[in-house]
């Protein structure tokens, strides 16, 4: 194990952690302010992805795709805001559960109807192709680190947002007492479907970048769903700072972990082994970091005050 | 009687019936769609006990149905090759030693994922047992030993004592019997202390404790005999399909059994029946006439939330009556 390596695995780490924090952020703030559970979310994250390879292979432009993508991710959001999730505010978690997993089956055949059942592909655009050397020696590509630095800006961007400007006053007003501000004459129904918007674009900006990485296609989403809620369950429902830690710590201990464990085991056992219980229980291990964090703090690291 | 008895007893007899007609007529594969049906419905009844009864919507029960369908593939295959296990045990290919085993293996681990879950509540429990669950079907891919990502085949179904299973009218008589055993506890359940203790709690926790019962033990008990009964589900859907893989423990197959449940009506008894029934018969023939009949079967499950929130059962027999 080089240095050079360990530092590679934990910049890749960092990468997924804040490819993770636009999905929680999203899916924490709709939780804060409506108080519903989305696992249509991954959905979004599969029509950023989905929109951003086809017009970037129309136009020839991975900005124009990306433009698209937080476009076709909030015009989604706000379509099945206004048709679906509206409906569901005043339901139990249950109903919310089982009309999302509705809206997955229908996103899902949809956009195989659509697009077919083989895979896009999405090229990383010029400008960002190469690598970067490193302190230490190591090279590591730049496109990964322009992830991480996007994922910085979009956390301090929201940072701003819903501290210093007077929608994310609203926000924040809305999740603390959500008929006292209809009572002030703050048009809600409008804010929620601004919020569902807000959130999907964000979802939909991670599946753009990570379609450069991967291949797009039907299904994507739905692993990121389920890891960005162990991130919000981590962090703490409601609170975008337990999405940003929450992700950070997820996506490092997952990467690190699948990097580190088998090299431990083979301190102990034969390799080949090591390798099979390493990979095993590295494939476990955030799950159980989960479960450690909620034995502990049953409202995550950061509780918001609901 | 009531309109709801009637119905129930109507949906058995059917149930029951059909297998036997299409037997006469010779459709082996109308018989397997209505084993299908009694094993999803068995498989519900389990989750529907946590769910309908205790208000706790486990999202993570493909865990159960997975692991008892990973037992029976797993004693199959030691009792094909004749390598004993870890600990020295033998294979098996008794079905009623591999639901036993299932039991109790999907017992201690409901105990485990429970204990932790519990804790929690609303969302945070939804989210939780989700993701348990995909702890379990990560483990099951990267666990090479038993087929990891491709799965398990069992070569022989499984026997039981005096009859021969590899017949399909057998299996289904089979697993209908079993059916009927659950949904029987199921209601014994309900009408028991415990099952009056479990509604309560779920109706409101406060004032049970208030009373001097303590919330959790029975929480953690319902859970558990929902895994349980789960597990046995899955066993026989490892046996009718004779493979078992990760797909059985994947979280689609947790959101199915719930969609099962509000398909037939959320707490009735017969709802995971009549549930599990139209949701196979609307994939068979969805299916047949569209490869895209998921995106149809959403539109579906989208209705029944949003507009008939009492399911098959509801619009069949009124709103439930209290008393």
């Amino acid at each position: 194990m080089t240095f050079a390596l360990a530092i590679e695995q934990l910049l890749n780490g960092v990468q997924l952690g804040v490819m993770l924090f636009l999905m929680a952020a999203g899916l924490t703030l709709i939780f804060g302010v409506m108080g519903l559970i989305n696992l249509a979310h991954g959905s979004l994250y599969m029509v950023g992805a989905f929109a951003c390879a086809s017009v970037a292979a129309w136009t020839g432009s991975f900005w124009l795709g990306v433009i698209a993508s937080l476009a076709a991710a909030a015009a989604a959001g706000a379509i099945i805001e206004i048709t679906v999730i509206r409906r569901l505010y005043d339901r139990d978690h249950l109903d919310q559960v089982l009309a999302t997993f509705a809206l997955i089956l229908i996103f899902s055949e949809g956009t195989r109807w659509l697009f077919g059942s083989f895979p896009l592909y999405l090229d990383i655009p010029a400008a960002l192709q190469g690598a970067m050397e490193l302190p230490g020696g190591a090279q590591y590509p730049v496109y990964r680190l322009a992830i991480i630095v996007t994922g910085a800006l979009v956390a301090l961007g929201l940072y701003l947002l819903i501290s210093k400007t007077r929608l994310g006053m609203r926000i924040r007003a809305g999740e603390s007492d959500r008929e006292m501000i209809a009572a002030l004459g703050v048009d809600i129904r409008t804010l929620y479907t601004l919020v569902f918007a807000l959130g999907a674009a964000l979802a939909g900006l991670a599946g753009a970048m990570v379609g450069a990485l991967q291949s797009v296609q039907v299904g994507m989403g739905e692993p990121v769903l389920i890891l960005a809620f162990v991130v919000i369950i981590i962090g703490g429902i409601g609170s975008i700072k337990g999405a940003l830690i929450g992700a950070l710590l997820v996506g490092v201990v997952d990467t690190m972990g699948r990097f580190l464990l088998p090299q431990v085991f083979a301190l102990v056992v034969p390799p080949a082994q090591a390798g099979l219980i390493g990979g095993s229980l590295a494939s476990m291990l955030i799950y159980i970091l989960m479960a450690i964090i909620l034995a502990v703090k049953p409202r995550g690291l950061f509780p918001a005050q609901a | 009687m009531k309109r709801e008895t009637i119905i129930n007893l109507v949906l058995a007899a059917l149930l029951l019936a059909v297998p036997f007609i299409a037997q006469a007529m010779g459709q082996t594969f109308t018989i397997t769609l209505a084993t299908r049906i009694a094993i999803l419905a068995l498989a519900a009844t389990g989750l529907n006990i946590a769910l309908g009864l205790g208000g706790l919507v486990s999202f993570g029960h493909a865990a159960f149905f997975g692991v008892g369908g990973y037992v029976a593939g797993i004693l199959s295959a030691h009792a094909f090759s004749g390598e004993p296990m870890v600990l020295g045990f033998e294979g098996t290919r008794q079905m009623l030693i591999v639901w036993l085993v299932a039991i109790t293996a999907a017992g201690l681990l409901g105990l485990l994922i429970g204990v932790i879950s519990l804790r929690t509540s609303g969302v945070y429990f939804i989210m939780i047992t989700l993701a348990f669950a995909q702890m379990v079907y990560y483990f099951a891919i990267s666990w090479p030993a038993y087929g990891g990502e491709d799965g398990l085949s069992i070569a022989v179904r499984n026997q039981f004592p005096g009859v021969n299973s590899m017949r399909p009218l057998n299996f289904f008589l089979i697993c209908y019997g079993v059916l009927i055993v659950g949904l029987v506890l199921s209601a014994l359940i309900k009408a028991s202390r415990f099952g009056a203790a479990l509604q309560a709690v779920r109706q409101n926790e406060v004032r049970v404790a208030s009373i001097g019962i303590s919330p959790m033990p029975i929480r953690l008990t319902a859970f558990v005999i929902s895994a349980m009964l789960t597990a046995v589900a899955g066993a026989l859907f490892a046996d009718l399909n004779r493979f078992v893989s990760p797909s059985m423990l994947s979280w689609h197959m947790s959101g199915e059994l719930i969609v099962l449940i509000i398909l037939g009506g959320t707490g009735r008894l017969m709802g995971p029946v009549a549930g599990a029934a139209l949701y196979v018969i609307l994939e068979y023939l969805l299916g047949g006439l569209t490869e895209r009949w998921q995106f149809f079967l959403g539109l579906i499950l989208l209705g029944t939330v949003l507009f008939a929130r009492g399911g098959v059962i509801g619009l069949l027999a009124g709103k439930v009556r209290h008393g």
